[in-house]
Formats: C-alpha cells, structure tokens, sequence
C-alpha cells in the first residue's frame, strides 16, 4: 500500500481536485485516479519530512475556533478602518511556541495570518520565538496566553 | 446592465446577502489599505477581502449554481482551499521583505536583527 | 420582482469592487514605498477575482469561475516573485 501509494492525502486531494474540475464522468474519474497517482509519486523525489497527522475530534473544534475567530476579527478590523480609534496601538511581539513539526508551525502560520489583525512575520528555529505583529495591541501577554492556550495546545494534540 | 439569474425567492435573499455582504467587506478592507497609516498596518487591511469576503461570495456563487442546475455545484471550494494556503504564504513573505528592507536602511521602529544573525551563523 | 432585486444587488455589488479596485490602484500609484506597491496589487488581484465571480453569479455561467482561478493563481505567483525581489533584489537564485 505505502509503495504504490506513498502520499495518500495528498492523492486524494489531487483525485477531488481533479474531479471537482472536469465535472464528474467516468472517463474523468479514472484519468483522475492515474493522475493522482502517478502525479504525487513526483513528491517521492522532495523526500519530505513524514507528517504524523492525527484525525481526532480537536481537528473539528480547532476548525470551528479558526472560524469563529475570523469572523470576529473581520469584525475588530472593520471597526478600526471605519472608526479608526486614537489610541490604537499597534506593535510587534515575540511568540514563545512550543511546536517543533514545520507542518504544525505551517498551520499556525495559516490561522495567525488569516485572522485580521494579525500577521506571522518570522519564527526562529532555535529559541523557538515567533514574531507577530498585532494591529490593536492592548495587552501583550494575554495575547501570548490566548495563541498558547487556544491554537497551541489543539495543534500539539493533532501533529505530535 | 441590470441581468440577473432567474432564482426562487429564498435563494435569491441569499445570495443577493451574501454577495453585498462580501463586496462591502472587501471594500472595507481595500478602504482601509487607503486609510491606515503605516505599512505593518495596512497589511492586516486586505486580510478582509480574503478571508470573510471571498467566502461569502463563493458561498453565494454556489448557492446560485447549485439552484440553477438543481444539483450541487461545489467547485468554488478549490478557490476557497486555494486562497487559504496562498495568502499567508504572499503575506508573509510581504512582511518579511518589508521587515528585511526597513533593517538594512535603519526606517521606522522594527525589532531588531537578532533572529536572523542567529539564522545566518549556522 | 425578484430578478430585479437580486440584479440591484449583484450591481451593487460589482459596483463596490470596483472601488475597491480603485482604492487598491490609488495604493499601487501613490504608494510610498515599494513594498506598498506590491500590497496594493495583491489586493486589486483579490477584488478583479471577486468581480469576475460576481459576473458568473449574473450571467449564470460557469466560464467565469475558471477565469477567477486562473487570476487567483496569477495574483498569488506574481505577489511572491514580487516579495523575492525586494528581498534579495533577484527573483530566481
């Protein structure tokens, strides 16, 4: 199984990807299937790193937090552009994470640069700091608590 | 030119919503990209658009169709999937080119040089 | 009656985006520094993506989906060559 195919998710996505933009026939659905296959084995050449992804409930409630977070956010911004608020302040601040799988970090990366309002701007390896910066900071370390206790702990239990 | 899909009543509320809902926040967040004032500010601005008013307008485009043809029509979801993995990756390497440019010629107040000196030693 | 309506709206609609897309072109013209620029047409990218959908939704064809993702794709490929360059001053090393 692992030897014809090694990247199984990654099939399927190009599998309903492909399906998706044809429309769905027959013919479609096998040329579909060789492409998936043959296509994600170019993936073999890359040797990534194998992600260890656990399908649990804390992928559905981190999916639901993502959304209510984006739209509250869509919110918080839009009230800033319209009303812009004088004593608004908006800096940098330095992340401490725990996370050491590049694909959680990757997905961390995706949930802080969608929500306005923040944005991922560079992470270090080594002394394992994020740096964000936040366009209505009030207070810097319920900010910290908040990605720490909200995102981290979620995406801990999914990649490691 | 005023044309539009021949919908039934309901879905028609609906993405009528869900279209003007989307445009307003996209402009909203373009408004903002004129407005704000810095750089590392009107980068969070057009996040609007991507997240919340790309949705609503490919949730509407596949309300219409999937009515229109009377099966479901789901599509739009590459777009969605698509815009989700491709906009932080633009962003990012936005601010970073932003950050990388304003240290080499000393502008504004950006954190410091450590990260990367420390980067660039291994 | 409701043809109408939902036409006033999708109107409205893509009259919205296009000023969205004037304000991002006001960006990319006035500026001020580079990287501005390029924020600026990342954003007019997103609302020309958005207003071809909207047309889809009018017309009630599918043709104008498959122009919105080949934008979106352009607009993804081009804001990240875009971001290498003022990073490094050369796009492929």
């Amino acid at each position: 199984m692992k030897r014809f195919v090694p990247f199984p998710l990654l099939s399927l996505a190009l599998f309903v990807m492909w399906v998706l933009l044809t429309g769905f026939s027959p013919g479609h659905v096998v040329l579909g299937a060789a492409v998936a296959l043959l296509v994600s084995r170019v993936m073999l050449l890359l040797k990534p790193e194998p992600a260890t992804i656990r399908f649990c409930p804390a992928m559905l409630k981190l999916s639901w937090l993502v959304l209510v977070d984006i739209i509250r956010s869509n919110i918080a911004v839009a009230r800033i552009i319209l009303f812009r608020p004088k004593n608004r302040r908006s800096d940098f601040i330095y992340l401490p994470v725990q996370l050491t799988s590049p694909y959680a970090l990757a997905v961390l990366g995706i949930i802080i640069t969608a929500t306005p309002g923040t944005l991922w701007v560079q992470h270090d390896p080594q002394s394992k700091v994020i740096l964000i910066h936040v366009l209505d900071l009030v207070d810097q370390d319920a900010w910290i608590t908040l990605i720490q206790n909200r995102y981290e702990k979620l995406l801990m239990e999914i990649f490691e | 030119m005023m044309q539009a899909p021949d919908l039934p009543l309901w879905a028609a509320i609906i993405v009528g919503f869900l279209v003007l809902f989307g445009s307003a926040l996209t402009l909203l967040g373009t408004i903002g990209l004129v407005r704000l004032k810095t750089f590392y500010d009107r980068v969070h601005a057009p996040t609007l658009g991507s997240t919340l008013g790309t949705g609503a307008i490919l949730l509407a485009s596949m309300i219409c169709f999937s009515v229109l043809q009377s099966r479901p029509i789901i599509h739009e979801v590459l777009i969605a999937v698509f815009l989700t993995i491709t906009t932080p990756v633009t962003l990012i390497l936005l601010a970073r080119a932003a950050l990388y440019r304003d240290r080499t010629e000393g502008r504004g107040n950006v954190p410091a040089d450590s990260m990367e000196k420390k980067q660039h030693r291994d | 009656m409701t043809v109408m309506m939902l036409a006033f709206a999708i109107t409205a609609a893509q009259i919205m985006l296009g000023t969205a897309m004037a304000c991002a072109s006001w960006r990319i013209i006035r500026g001020t520094r580079a990287q501005d620029r390029v924020l600026g047409l990342d954003a007019l990218y997103l609302s020309a993506m958005l207003l071809l959908l909207t047309y889809g939704i009018q017309t009630g064809r599918t043709l104008y989906f498959e122009a919105a993702l080949v934008i979106a794709l352009m607009g993804f490929s081009s804001t990240v060559a875009l971001s290498k360059f003022l990073m490094r001053g050369e796009v492929i090393e």
